[in-house]
């Protein structure tokens, strides 16, 4: 059988670059959950089942219930789920709800913006709504304190539906090469009047609260109501491609540098004072030190954590008797 | 952003007295949270203080 040779005339090397890792969303088809698949009762601060996928904001009288969902399209196995579970009413001018991604500076560089060759943006997703009407996607920039909000529609009550959303590029405010919090995509729930009460800034502009989210209907307003978002997928240029599908080893990986589930610490006491020291390191370097939090703790040592930093830790027992040390923690290092 | 409700902070000391962490319990679970200004549990943390609503307490010797 003749082979035909591929050669760089063939294929743009800019198109290979482009093609590859072009999502600028983690985790975007909800594959990963290490948290678990279900917190129940949510009213408050923010919380994440889902990996990578804050619920964020105040919730005015609400709750709700976050789910790792098996409810996807087709060619999806996972989306965020939202079940209300006591109905959300805007009491307060600040409430709202939303479903939010942070990213890193540091990993946007090649969006150019700040730059005369600032690159648009594109969004996609599915979801599926109990509720209709409008809906507000936001990209903010929290190096600059900039935003642009853009509406779209669900049209048909608790059907998956695909939404694309194309945002320009923007020449004012570069974000910071670093590991923290630059870039936030933002899916709107619910708002309060805080959010609303201006008018929706569709081009890039300096923070105006008011002009964040209106129009956005109230999504959470009935216990009836569920939200099921996957396929989200945030990439540079004016097109949506197909959602780029990633091996689950790898979307976790890229999960386990915000957050690392159950790391595990053991060890015996030294028979000199009893003390227990245990090193152990992280799967995948952290984004930065990350918080430790005991989740298992089989013989009840109460350990606490000496050292830590993105890439080990070491616990340690004092004044222990004579048993074992065998627990774990979450690492934390979310944005 | 960073929405949550942080109810207590304390340092935790070494054997020699030397600080390794805050203890602190956030939206009611407790955490070991480090010195490092890009986590977000010391960021929220730190800006509790600066606004005078949180003290850190000391460590228990």
């Amino acid at each position: 059988m003749a082979l035909t040779k591929v050669t760089t005339g063939t294929i743009a090397d800019d198109s290979i670059q482009s093609l590859k890792n072009r999502n600028l969303v983690i985790n975007g088809a909800m594959q990963v959950a290490q948290r678990g698949t279900s917190q129940a009762g949510i009213t408050g601060p923010a919380q994440f089942v889902v990996d990578r996928m804050r619920t964020g904001f105040t919730l005015g009288t609400g709750a709700y219930t976050l789910n790792h969902s098996t409810n996807a399209p087709d060619g999806f196995a996972n989306s965020y789920h939202i079940d209300v579970t006591t109905a959300m009413t805007l009491g307060g001018a600040s409430d709202g709800c939303g479903m939010v991604q942070l990213l890193e500076g540091q990993d946007l560089q090649h969006i150019k913006k700040g730059t005369a060759d600032a690159e648009s943006l594109t969004l996609s997703f599915w979801i599926k709504s109990t509720k209709t009407g409008t809906y507000i996607a936001e990209l903010y920039d929290f190096d600059n304190a900039r935003h642009i909000s853009k509406s779209y529609t669900v049209n048909s009550s608790n059907t998956w539906e695909k939404k694309e959303i194309t945002f320009p590029g923007d020449t004012t405010g570069s974000l910071d090469n670093d590991n923290l919090a630059s870039f936030g995509l933002l899916l709107f729930f619910s708002a309060g009047t805080n959010y609303t009460s201006g008018t929706l800034n569709t081009s890039w502009g300096s923070n105006v609260t008011a002009n964040r989210a209106v129009g956005q209907v109230n999504a959470l307003d009935s216990t009836s109501n569920d939200i099921y978002i996957t396929g989200v997928q945030l990439e540079v240029g004016d097109v949506a491609t197909p959602f780029e599908h990633k091996v689950f080893s790898d979307e976790l990986a890229r999960c386990m540098r915000y957050f690392e589930a159950e790391v595990p610490t053991w060890g015996t006491p030294r028979s000199s004072d009893n003390v227990i020291h245990s090193p152990g390191y992280f799967k995948v370097q952290k984004r930065s030190t990350p918080t430790m939090t005991l989740v298992l703790d089989t013989y009840s040592k109460n350990p606490s954590i000496q050292k830590v930093n993105a890439d080990y830790y070491v616990t340690y027992v004092t004044g222990t008797a004579s048993t074992s040390l065998d627990a774990t923690f979450d690492a934390d290092a979310e944005l | 952003m960073n929405e949550m409700n942080i109810e207590s902070a304390q340092y935790a000391v070494d054997i020699d007295g030397n600080n390794l962490n805050i203890i602190a319990v956030i939206n009611g679970v407790t955490m070991f949270v480090p010195f490092d200004p890009a986590n977000r549990h010391y960021a929220a943390i730190m800006e509790m203080v600066d606004a005078g609503e949180l003290t850190i307490a000391e460590a228990d010797v």
